[in-house]
C-alpha cells in the first residue's frame, strides 16, 4: 500500500490506484481522480458516487451496478454513459472505494 | 506544499484504449439453473466493458419466449450434486422423481437467487438489454416450435440462422452453455 498525493491530500492507494481508507476522501479528492481517468464530473456523477460512499458506509462493500440501479434508483443505461466502458470499476474509483465483489 | 516522501499517483488501467473484446454467449439449455450462467458471464463481460451477443437456440428458446421466461424450472433428476441444506450429504436421485419435487426445487433455487438480488430471467435479459447486449434467436429453433417474433421478448434483435451467427461472432470469443 503506498501513499500519494491526490488535489493536495496525502491518501492511501493500493497496487492499482484505488484508494483504500474511506475517510481519506472528499469532494475534492473525488474529483481529482475522475479528472485522472477523462471524466468531468456533472451533477448526474455526484449523485452516482453520492450513493456508493452512503451505502459503503451502511453495507460495507463497494454496490455493484444492479444495486445502484436498484437501490439507488440511477438507471443502468445512464451508468454506462456518465461512466464508459467499465462503470462498475470507475464509479468505484472515483468514490475511493474498493472494487465492487459482487458477481451481479 | 507537497512532501517528498509519497508516491507518484497510479493511475488504474481501464482499458479505455485497449482493443474491444467481443464475447458471444449461446444459451442451448431452458432449465432454470443452465439459464443463468450466460447471463451472469454476459453481465460480467458487459461492465468489464466489451461488446456481448447472446444467441438463443434449442431449448435456450425458453429464456426469451415470453410464454415459458418466468416459467423456467430446476430438476433434482440428473443432478448428483444435490445436496442436503447446508450439508455435503447427497439427496438420493429417486427423491427427484416425486411429484411436486421439480416445483419445490424451482422455489428453493429461485430463493437463494433471489437472496443474492440477481434477477429473476426476464428481468435479467432487460437489464443486459440495457446494458448493450444483442439478443438473438436461432431460425432452426423458432421453426421448429411454430414460434414467431411476437412470441420473444422485444429486446430480441432479430431471428437468424446459423450462418449469420458464425458470420457475426466472427473475431469473438464463444461460450456454449
Amino acid at each position: 500500500m503506498a501513499v500519494t498525493t491526490i488535489a493536495n491530500h496525502e491518501v492511501h492507494v493500493d497496487d492499482e490506484g484505488f484508494m483504500t481508507s474511506y475517510d481519506e476522501w472528499d469532494e475534492e479528492v473525488g474529483a481529482a481522480l475522475a479528472s485522472q481517468i477523462g471524466i468531468d464530473m456533472t451533477e448526474e456523477h455526484w449523485r452516482v458516487v453520492k450513493f456508493l460512499r452512503e451505502d459503503f458506509k451502511d453495507q460495507g462493500e463497494t454496490a455493484t451496478i444492479r444495486r445502484v440501479s436498484t437501490v439507488g434508483g440511477i438507471p443502468t443505461k445512464e451508468l454506462f454513459v456518465l461512466f464508459p466502458k467499465k462503470p462498475a470499476k470507475k464509479m468505484a474509483y472515483v468514490a475511493g472505494l474498493p472494487k465492487p465483489k459482487g458477481c451481479v | 506544499m507537497t512532501t517528498t516522501e509519497t508516491a507518484p499517483a497510479v493511475v488504474p488501467d481501464f482499458g479505455d484504449d485497449a482493443e474491444e473484446r467481443k464475447i458471444c454467449f449461446i444459451c442451448s439449455k431452458g432449465n432454470l439453473d443452465m439459464a443463468y450462467p450466460a447471463l451472469i458471464m454476459a453481465n460480467g463481460a458487459l461492465t468489464e466493458g466489451a461488446e456481448v451477443d447472446i444467441f438463443f437456440t434449442f431449448w435456450g428458446m425458453d429464456m426469451i419466449n415470453k410464454g415459458t421466461w418466468d416459467k423456467l424450472q430446476f430438476s433434482m433428476l440428473g443432478n448428483t450434486a444435490m445436496h442436503m441444506p447446508g450439508s455435503s450429504k447427497h439427496i438420493p436421485q429417486g427423491l427427484g422423481g416425486l411429484p411436486g419435487m421439480t416445483g419445490y426445487a424451482t422455489k428453493m433455487l429461485k430463493k437463494q437467487i433471489a437472496d443474492l438480488d440477481v434477477p429473476e430471467v426476464p428481468e435479467f435479459l432487460q437489464m443486459l438489454h440495457d446494458m448493450g447486449a444483442r439478443l438473438w434467436a436461432c431460425k432452426m429453433s423458432v421453426d421448429m416450435m411454430g414460434l414467431t417474433k411476437d412470441d420473444m421478448y422485444e429486446g430480441v434483435e432479430d431471428i437468424i440462422n446459423v450462418n449469420e451467427f458464425i458470420e457475426l461472432s466472427s473475431g469473438a470469443q464463444v461460450i456454449f452453455v
